[in-house]
C-alpha cells in the first residue's frame, strides 16, 4: 500500500476556481433559449455542467482519483444502481402508452 | 474510550485501517445516493408529464437566491476541503479555522433558504390549504403546480435537513479540534464528515439546475 496521498490546497483552489467558472456558465447558458436549436438543449447542458462539477467535487474533494480501486467501485455502484432505476422506471412509464 | 490513531488488530497497516473507514462512509453515502436519486425519479417523472406547468411554477422562485447558494455551498465545500488538509498536516489552530469557515458558510446556505421559503410562504406556494398559483387560477393548474412545489420543499427540504445534520457534526468536529485531538496520525471523523459535507454539496449542485434554471429561459 502506497502512503496516505495528502492532496495539496492549490489543487483544492484550482478545482474551486473551475467549480465558479461552471456554475457562472450555467446560469449564462439557462438565460438563453437553447431549445430553438434543439428540442431540450436546456436540459442536456445544465445537466451536463452538473455532472461534470459532481465529478470534480468527487474526483478531488472526496479523493476518489487518489482512493484504492475497492473504493471507486463502491462509488460506480452507487452511480450504475442510480442509472438502473431511473432508466427502468423511465421506459416503464414512456412505453405504457405504446400498448 | 477515545480513539488516538493506535492500529487495531484485525488491520495490518494504518493505511488499510484509513481506507477501511473511507470506504464504510463511501457505503453509507451509495444508501444516501439512493435515497435521494427516489425523489429525482419522481421530480423526473412529473416533469416530462407537465412539461409546461412545472416550467411556470419554477419561474416563481427567485434564481438570484439559488446562484448565491450554490457559490456559498461550493465554497463552503473548499473550506471544508482544506480542514481535511489541516488535519493532514497537523495545523490544528487553521484546522479549527477552516471548521468555523465551513460552519459560517453552512449556516448562511441555511439563511438564505429560510428567507426563499419565506418568499414562498408569503405568495402562498406553499402546498396546502391556503394554497394558490395566481389569482384566478384554475383547478388544474393550482393541482400541477402544487405538485411542483411538494417536490421543491421535499428535495430542497431533505436538503436542508442534511445540512443541519451537518452543522451539528461540524460543531462536533469544532469542540473535539478545540482539545488538539486530531493529528496526522488519527483524523479520521474529520475526513468522513468532509465526505458527507462534499455529498450534500453534490446534492445541491443537481438541484439548482433542475429546480430553479432548466426553464428559465
Amino acid at each position: 500500500m502506497s502512503e496516505h496521498h495528502i492532496v495539496s490546497p492549490k489543487i483544492y483552489f484550482i478545482i474551486f476556481g473551475t467549480l465558479m467558472i461552471c456554475t457562472i456558465l450555467t446560469v449564462v447558458a439557462a438565460e438563453i433559449d437553447l431549445n430553438q436549436y434543439f428540442p431540450g438543449l436546456n436540459v442536456i447542458v445544465a445537466l451536463t455542467i452538473a455532472v461534470f462539477k459532481a465529478s470534480l467535487v468527487v474526483l478531488f474533494f472526496m479523493h476518489a482519483k487518489y482512493s484504492p480501486k475497492r473504493t471507486q467501485l463502491v462509488i460506480i455502484a452507487s452511480i450504475f444502481w442510480l442509472a438502473v432505476m431511473l432508466f427502468m422506471t423511465m421506459s416503464d412509464y414512456i412505453s405504457r402508452p405504446w400498448l | 474510550m477515545h480513539r488516538t490513531g493506535e492500529l487495531f488488530g484485525q488491520y495490518k497497516t494504518m493505511e488499510q485501517q484509513r481506507e477501511t473507514a473511507a470506504l464504510g462512509m463511501w457505503i453509507f453515502l451509495s444508501t444516501e445516493v439512493l435515497f435521494f436519486g427516489g425523489l429525482f425519479m419522481t421530480y423526473t417523472l412529473n416533469r416530462s408529464t407537465y412539461p409546461d406547468i412545472f416550467s411556470e411554477a419554477s419561474k416563481t422562485i427567485r434564481l438570484s437566491l439559488g446562484a448565491v447558494n450554490t457559490v456559498v455551498l461550493i465554497a463552503s465545500s473548499l473550506t471544508m476541503a482544506m480542514a481535511v488538509w489541516s488535519s493532514q498536516t497537523g495545523k490544528k489552530k487553521l484546522l479549527t479555522l477552516f471548521l468555523i469557515a465551513t460552519l459560517a458558510l453552512g449556516c448562511v446556505f441555511l439563511g438564505i433558504k429560510a428567507i426563499e421559503y419565506h418568499e414562498k410562504y408569503v405568495e402562498h406556494h406553499i402546498p396546502g390549504w391556503n394554497y394558490q398559483f395566481e389569482p384566478n387560477a384554475d383547478v388544474a393548474t393550482n393541482a400541477h403546480t402544487q405538485l411542483f412545489f411538494s417536490l421543491y420543499f421535499g428535495m430542497t427540504g431533505l436538503h436542508a435537513l442534511h445540512m443541519i445534520v451537518g452543522a451539528g457534526l461540524l460543531i462536533w468536529l469544532i469542540k473535539e479540534s478545540l482539545r488538539g485531538r486530531f493529528t496526522p496520525e488519527y483524523n479520521t471523523p474529520v475526513e468522513n464528515i468532509g465526505l458527507y459535507w462534499h455529498f450534500v454539496d453534490i446534492v445541491w449542485i443537481f438541484l439548482f439546475p433542475l429546480l430553479y434554471l432548466i426553464d428559465r429561459h
